[in-house]
């Protein structure tokens, strides 16, 4: 049986992390831009826990996806908000679950049709280590090694839990 | 024609695949396709107001019918989803050296359309097409003579939600030429669907179709009654090109009986929203203070029928898609 970690302490860690990467990179007045609809929740959290002063968008990344031709649109889509110029700014990009990249790379091909950003971060709680894309975290709360024929999912907003469930 | 265009409209996991008719389609349905406008709307807002759904794809406006804002709407529509896009005017076109319907759409379809946007001056025409022609290639309904505008119901309910919020509680009247109206038919049936208590058609006896009850409806002949404490007005265009047929007295005895003016207005609600599928006559069924008035949402429906033509093509285009694999995996 996978284990799963805890939220709280990841989230913890990863505040830590941003906060230092950053710093580092000399990444001021940052915006945060969460990923419908675990991507959002774990963007709050952070925001919450480092960066208050941040503005905070989100992004339905349904009209970008490149499986449309197979599945379609999802049942429910919901409008993305960014109610702010993202011109020269530095953009931190949350999303919950990075599995094979794909979401990230529409999800990045949204963002430049609102403008230029001067950089983007990418944090995401875990990863599974089933990338398809060459896309990474530069912040990362935990990798994670599902077992065959498994997924994991983020339920919230609260409490914010991660489920193991098979794949139907 | 219930059933069977439902079944048409829709492939075999219940999605969207053509869009005839608001007749027979379900509540969920239409309030999916509404929510999903809801989201297009917010990319007409952007710097680039493009997503790349229906990339590669290719839509013809095949118009038999003249019509510049529906056409031109559907024409942005296909564009900002990255469709390749081409007009045909075909009332100036090879109909008229003799080629059928059918060869027209055809060939169309030889050059490897995925989607036909259809008005046509025949009830029923989409129709013909959806099923006997072309069913590979999703079939929109851009008007088909008294039949259906479906594309305008949603654009209309559309309007109505994002300022009323819902249909619950509201009265929506519908005034003017409903006889000869496609837009007045496709709205009572998209109101009925979505729960509106209370819908109401204001015409004169003369304008009105036999068997109006079955829409559910109230009939006034009297504006001054049908308009009492309304939260929505339509208003039709009087189809001048009518006036000839002895249906009606006189332009100016229409507008005063059934042109909706401040006085009149004044009869509705309040906040009462005017609407108007336009192209607007003023002085004929409306007054210019009306239709520039704060209660006026008439650019409004231009906007969003933008959205809901977006929301329309790429869930078509996706329910194609999807009996297409259907087909193949049946094989």
């Amino acid at each position: 049986m996978t284990e799963l970690p805890e939220i709280g302490p990841l989230l913890d860690n990863m505040a830590g992390e941003l906060v230092a990467y950053l710093a580092r990179h000399r990444r001021e007045e940052p915006i945060v831009v969460g990923i419908h609809t675990g991507g959002v929740w774990i963007a709050e959290q952070l925001r919450n826990r480092c960066l208050p002063d941040a503005p905070l968008g989100t992004l339905d990344i349904a009209f970008y996806r490149d499986d449309f031709e197979q599945h379609g649109l999802p049942q429910r889509v919901r409008a993305s908000e960014l109610p702010f110029d993202i011109d020269g700014r530095h953009l931190i990009l949350v999303d919950d679950v990075l599995m094979t990249g794909r979401t990230i790379r529409a999800a990045l091909n949204e963002l430049f049709d609102y403008g230029r950003p001067a950089s983007v971060t990418l944090v995401t709680l875990l990863d599974i280590e089933a990338r398809q894309l060459p896309i990474r975290a530069d912040i990362l709360g935990a990798s994670l090694a599902l077992p065959a024929g498994h997924r994991v999912k983020l339920t919230g907003p609260s409490p914010l839990q991660l489920t193991l469930n098979p794949v139907d | 024609m219930s059933a069977k265009s439902s079944h048409l409209q829709l492939n075999h996991q219940g999605q969207l695949r053509h869009f005839l008719s608001i007749e027979g389609l379900s509540r969920e349905l239409l309030t999916e396709l509404l929510d999903t406008a809801d989201s297009f709307l917010e990319v007409g807002e952007r710097a680039v107001k493009k997503v790349p759904l229906l990339r590669g794809k290719t839509v013809c406006n095949v118009f038999f019918e003249n019509s510049t804002r529906t056409r031109t709407t559907f024409e942005l529509a296909a564009k900002r989803l990255s469709a390749d896009v081409l007009n045909l005017n075909i009332a100036t076109s090879s109909t008229s050296k003799g080629e059928t319907l059918y060869d027209t759409l055809r060939n169309l379809e030889a050059m490897a359309a995925d989607m036909f946007v259809v008005r046509h001056g025949d009830s029923g025409a989409a129709h013909f097409i959806a099923e006997k022609v072309c069913p590979e290639v999703a079939i929109i309904n851009a008007g088909d003579g008294n039949h259906a505008h479906p594309t305008q119901a949603m654009l209309d309910m559309l309007t109505i939600r994002r300022h009323r919020g819902s249909f619950d509680n509201l009265s929506v009247a519908i005034v003017g030429d409903i006889l000869h109206s496609r837009v007045a038919r496709s709205n009572m049936q998209a109101l009925q669907t979505l729960g509106c208590p209370d819908i109401r058609v204001i015409a004169p006896r003369t304008l009105l179709p036999a068997g109006i009850e079955q829409y559910g409806v109230r009939v006034f002949n009297d504006l001054r009654v049908g308009l009492r404490d309304v939260d929505v007005v339509i208003m039709l265009r009087l189809q001048k090109e009518r006036m000839q047929s002895g249906l009606l007295p006189s332009e100016g005895e229409f507008y005063r009986l059934y042109g909706l003016t401040q006085e009149t207005l004044a009869l509705a609600k309040p906040d009462a929203l005017v609407m108007h599928p336009g192209p607007i006559n003023r002085g004929v069924e409306i007054e210019s203070a009306v239709a520039d008035g704060a209660q006026s949402v008439i650019l409004n429906q231009v906007t969003y029928g933008i959205a809901v033509r977006m929301a329309v093509m790429s869930m078509a285009m996706a329910g194609q898609n999807t009996q297409r694999q259907l087909n193949q995996e049946g094989q």
